[in-house]
């Protein structure tokens, strides 16, 4: 015990440094910009390296099942409530911090190379790095309010960096539109605090979990609370119905896509209810609603994704679709297989998306997947890159989404048939507009102009390495996670099943489906996935097929396209009426009734002065006259009583 | 003694002042406020160390009435002492790059200002309490009056009116306390120790209240508010906004919870519900409005209601987190009208549509600009955060819905803000061959001060808090 107590002493200080790095990488390139220049981009870099050094460093230092929860100073101290800064590294953060460091890294080498004309190039690094630091800070907090910090820093460098290139107006009314949807979901997260912080005297995850297991399974307290914290996942992981900010804030620079709204950033949310796991498996209704809203956002997004014609768009929409994915996983139940899935994900979405910007770079800029094609022959790296990403995103084995995703499908099948049968749905409709994507970039004809044909070039080494080394884990990261089929030992789950102990004993445990069925499953779905892949290939290879332009869209198809005009509802149901009530309270409220009153008090006293003012004539008659006449009453009233 | 030091520095300087002209005014106003800045930390240290032994000043202004002078340090009035003083440099500063008429009387009532601030804060006496209560109104009347924009006769003779009435309701109310305790006496250990007669004191807390409640203000007693700091010169509207209003907030504390502890429970609901809707309506008022500062003055109502309301669930958190949001919000508020001033300044340009494209051309300014904006709208880390969590959370403690109602403000205030910087920071310039220099070198010392400060605070809350946690907690009782 003492021995292990000393080990974990010693890790204080690389964990500490973690997050440290990138804040000091921010700081430095912040300050010192302009005189950095271009090597702001190789410093943003190596810190980011650093910490990722540090991350391996911890990882395997860690000893056993044990976790490292140390304070760093407190933060606020009222009455006998006492908010403290600091970190519990255990084995779910330190996936996450994994992920983050390490395809963060990737990026930022990437971005070197994507960004290197740009002339906010020093900017474009600091802002990477602060979201790194407050990413960090999210997952390695041991407390919802340092996650919360993280949560909202997160949400600020996601507000800079879509709104990267301010001069145009729609990006920055896209960060806008970002910063605010994900402060409606804070409000719940904010409010999901007040009450742990009330009902349960604390806001660190031991004394919480420690206070929830006091009260009953399924207690209104514990569901509110739950349910709180989701609306605040709702809001960072983009799911129904907060998404609509997600395609819009593929406005900003396409690392940025790849980093911040696919890989890290947007599976918070996830990362919140897993690390919650024992207060969510404590709410059985909020598991429900969470697997339904999940369910129903993997099948919405993935149905407005088939009619998508901007490249990024696309695998924006593929990304909430898979979010809602993973949250119908925690839905059900599954954890680790919902962090699994994170896992996965984070690798060849990144990959996606690291792609479809060297694509856009050899493309001189075009996003519009109509005017591509025959990119095959002229990015030959991207092209391949591309292709296993998009393997594995559609499910095929041995790719690593078929491993992650027939998890997930396995546990809906296992209890929830009519969920299996729609996520099965939606995995289908994925191979399908993925397939679509890929044939129209890369195959056929090249359908751009000249002069873009002419400048077609593969990327430099700096964005081809990170892609080379994207689609590696893209093929192998599912073999972490074997199914029992095929190994007797999961290792992922097995890394993270200290976490979720407890909340397994909670939740009646489901018994594992059989071999066969297991089997069959894994059968289904890879034979569903090359149904769309077939149907993709018909359409846009055999039957070259094109996407209609915008103006020929109709009926059904005009409605996927606008994506069901959910912005245009949203606007007519809240901004607008916010508008008028905005005009309405400064204009009849508080200029004519409010004022109103108080120039009306103050005419009043002016009036009786005015009025009063008329008897004091100065002539000594009159008050003689009104003297006498005022005795009589008096004396009148005398009488009377 | 040390007390009547901290008066004599503030007003032996706006004596001397208006002896001094042009550049020099400025100077001195500088130095002195600098040396008063200095001094209060001094005073820090001593507090910190000897308590507050060293602060006490009575002494007696007329046997019949018994009229007593009393000053006396607390770690609430400390922390409004830092407050005030920290905020008057800065001000001053900020006006170095501008021109104006009259210099010497301008920095004068400044400082003439700053002296009736410190009086207020450091009486705990209601007669010299009242006094300095007045005082501090006389200065910032005519700074509105002769330094203010259009239509500033108007503007400001309805601010004085307005505000002069609420005093009067106070003076009755001291008048009325006077008579009603049995010791005849108005000093604040007495007036707190046996709580104004046990008779009703609905009358007490009203008259309290409005009066505070114009001062703060809580709606419906603010339609003064917006014409005022729209019209006032930019200095004038800091020390309104930066410092005037926590007269008000801080009284709630000092005067108005201890003295008429049975009136504030009866009434609590109604001034928690005003506050809370002050806070919605204001933020929804500044999500469509066309002016730059009348936005800023609307997101100041909201932003005090929430601390009136925070003040008004009398629990520990409300307590705890109006004082450091008081201090959040001074600071905050000051770097919010300067930068609008900055704007005005340079662009003449009062409107929130119609301008656009500044970051372009005044990075550094857009920078310090966005991180106090970032304060305002209380990101974690930042000293808006740490005020606004424990106001938010003791409204909770109060009432759920009215904290879900409340923590609207999270929302809204991040939709007002956005916009505004958007419209008036990024995109391109509308305006054609707009000159915009970025900041210079004393615009520069005030933002980025402030600009630290705000995560100073927000990371290291816990001196303003240890120094208010003694006196907040024996409110409670």
């Amino acid at each position: 015990m003492i021995d292990n107590f000393l080990e974990l002493t010693k890790l204080i200080t690389p964990a500490t440094l973690v997050p440290l790095f990138p804040l000091i990488g921010f700081l430095l390139i912040a300050l010192f910009g302009k005189q950095l220049n271009h090597v702001s981009g190789w410093l943003a870099s190596a810190m980011i390296l650093a910490s990722f050094v540090l991350t391996c460093f911890l990882f395997i230092n860690l000893p056993g099942k044990s976790d490292l929860n140390f304070e760093l100073f407190q933060w606020m101290k009222w009455g006998n409530i006492t908010l403290s800064f600091g970190f519990l590294i255990d084995h779910l953060s330190l996936v996450m911090m994994l992920v983050i460091t390490g395809i963060g890294f990737l990026i930022h080498l990437y971005s070197i190379g994507y960004m290197h004309h740009d002339e906010g190039f020093s900017r474009f690094f600091s802002y990477l790095n602060l979201f790194i630091f407050f990413m960090l800070l999210l997952v390695m907090g041991n407390s919802y309010l340092i996650m919360f910090i993280g949560w909202e820093g997160v949400g600020l460098a996601s507000y800079l960096l879509i709104g990267f290139w301010y001069k145009n107006d729609a990006y920055n009314d896209a960060a806008k539109k970002a910063f605010i949807m994900n402060r409606i979901g804070d409000l719940g997260f904010l409010l999901a605090m007040f009450f742990m912080l009330f009902y349960f005297g604390g806001l660190d995850y031991l004394t919480v979990n420690e206070a929830a297991s006091g009260f009953e399974v399924g207690t209104l307290l514990i569901t509110s609370i739950t349910l709180l914290l989701f609306v605040g996942a709702m809001g960072k992981s983009a799911q129904l119905p907060l998404y609509t900010w997600l395609p819009d804030a593929m406005a900003g620079p396409t690392p940025v896509s790849a980093l911040i709204h696919a890989a890290t950033m947007v599976t918070a949310g996830i990362y919140m209810i897993a690390r919650s796991n024992i207060l969510f498996a404590m709410a059985p209704h909020t598991l429900d609603v969470v697997m339904w809203v999940g369910v129903a956002t993997s099948i919405f997004a993935a149905v407005i994704g088939m009619k998508q014609n901007d490249i990024k768009k696309v695998l924006a929409y593929s990304t909430v679709s898979q979010l809602g994915l993973m949250f119908a996983a925690l839905g059900m139940g599954a954890f680790e297989s919902g962090m699994f899935h994170v896992v996965t994900h984070a690798f060849f979405k990144a990959l996606l998306f690291l792609g479809a910007g060297s694509v856009i770079h050899a493309m001189s800029g075009e996003q519009d997947i109509r005017n591509m094609g025959g990119l095959s022959k002229y990015i030959k790296i991207t092209w391949a890159t591309f292709l296993i990403g998009t393997l594995a995103i559609s499910g095929i084995f041995p790719f690593s989404g078929f491993f992650s995703k027939d998890e997930i499908l396995a546990n809906a099948y296992n209890g929830h048939t009519l969920v299996w049968i729609l996520l099965s749905i939606s995995s289908m409709l994925t191979a399908f507009y993925m397939f679509r994507l890929f044939f129209l970039t890369f195959s056929r004809d090249f359908r751009g102009t000249a002069q873009q044909q002419s400048h077609l070039h593969e990327s430099p080494w700096t964005m081809t390495v990170p892609l080379v080394v994207l689609s590696v884990f893209a093929v192998i990261a599912g073999f972490w996670g074997l199914p029992a089929v095929l190994s007797e030992n999961h290792m992922f789950a097995n890394y993270l099943a200290p976490i979720f102990a407890d909340s397994k004993e909670i939740m009646r445990a489901h018994p594992h489906v059989d071999h066969s069925t297991e089997w069959l499953l894994m059968g289904i779905a890879t034979l569903a996935a090359l149904i769309s892949i077939g149907i993709a290939y018909n359409f846009y290879i055999h039957s070259k097929l094109l996407p209609e332009a915008d103006a020929e869209t109709k009926g059904l198809s005009k409605w996927v396209a606008n994506k069901f005009y959910v912005d245009e509802l949203y606007d007519k149901l809240f901004v607008r009426p916010m508008m008028v009530l905005s005009d309405l309270f400064y204009v009849l409220v508080d200029k004519l009734i409010v004022d109103l009153l108080v120039m009306a008090s103050a005419w009043i006293i002016g009036f009786t002065g005015r009025t009063i003012r008329l008897v004091q004539t100065g002539n000594t008659g009159l008050y003689l006259f009104l003297m006498v006449i005022g005795m009589m009453v008096f004396m009148l009233i005398q009488l009377v009583y | 003694m040390l007390s009547l030091t901290l008066l004599s520095i503030p007003l032996i300087a706006a004596i001397l002042l208006l002896f001094s002209r042009g550049n020099l005014s400025r100077n001195l106003a500088l130095v002195f406020t600098l040396v008063q800045l200095v001094f209060t930390v001094y005073a820090y240290t001593v507090f910190k160390n000897e308590g507050s032994a060293a602060f006490e000043f009575l002494a007696n202004w007329s046997v019949k009435p018994v009229l007593n002078i009393h000053f006396a340090m607390d770690g609430m009035s400390l922390v409004m002492l830092m407050l005030t003083n920290l905020l008057l440099p800065l001000i001053v500063l900020s006006g170095y790059n501008r021109e104006m008429e009259r210099p010497h009387v301008f920095y004068s009532l400044m400082l003439f200002m700053q002296f009736a601030l410190n009086g207020v804060f450091i009486s705990f006496d209601g007669f010299i309490y009242y006094i300095f209560w007045e005082l501090a109104l006389i200065p910032i009347y005519f700074i509105a009056f002769n330094w203010g924009g259009e239509n500033r006769a108007k503007v400001t003779l309805k601010f004085f009116i307005y505000t002069l009435a609420g005093s009067l309701l106070m003076l009755f109310a001291f008048l009325f306390l006077y008579n009603g305790s049995p010791a005849h006496s108005l000093d604040w250990s007495s007036l707190t120790n046996n709580p104004a007669c046990s008779c009703n004191q609905t009358w007490l807390f009203w008259l309290f209240f409005i009066a505070f409640a114009i001062k703060i203000p809580i709606i419906p007693f603010h339609t003064w508010q917006p014409d005022t700091y729209a019209t006032a010169p930019t200095q004038g509207t800091m020390l309104l906004s930066g410092i005037m209003l926590k007269m008000g907030t801080y009284s709630l504390l000092r005067w108005l919870i201890p003295v008429v502890p049975a009136g504030v429970a009866e009434w609590q609901y109604v001034a928690i519900t005003l506050s809370v809707i002050g806070i919605v309506y204001a933020s929804v008022i500044a999500i469509m409005q066309k002016d730059l500062k009348r936005l800023l003055a609307y997101s100041s109502i909201a932003h005090v209601g929430l601390i009136s309301a925070g003040i008004f669930t009398l629990n520990l958190s409300g307590f705890q987190g109006s004082m450091v949001q008081m201090f959040a919000h001074g600071l905050n508020v000051v770097g919010l009208f300067y930068c609008a001033d900055i704007i005005l300044n340079r662009t003449k340009h009062h409107e929130i549509e119609g301008l656009g494209g500044i970051r372009l051309i005044a990075p550094k300014f857009a920078t310090w600009f966005m991180i106090v904006i970032l304060g305002s709208v209380a990101l974690p880390l930042t000293n808006g955060f740490v005020g606004e969590f424990m106001l938010l959370f003791s409204v909770y403690q109060y009432n759920t819905w009215l904290a879900v109602f409340a923590g609207l403000t999270i929302i809204l205030g991040a939709v007002y803000m956005l916009r505004m910087y958007q419209k008036m920071v990024l995109g391109t310039a509308i305006k054609e061959n707009m000159v915009f220099p970025d900041l210079y070198w004393n615009e520069k010392i005030v933002l980025v001060t402030i600009g630290i400060l705000i995560f100073v605070m927000g990371i290291f809350p816990r001196p303003i808090m240890e120094l208010t946690e003694p006196v907040l907690k024996n409110l409670i009782k």
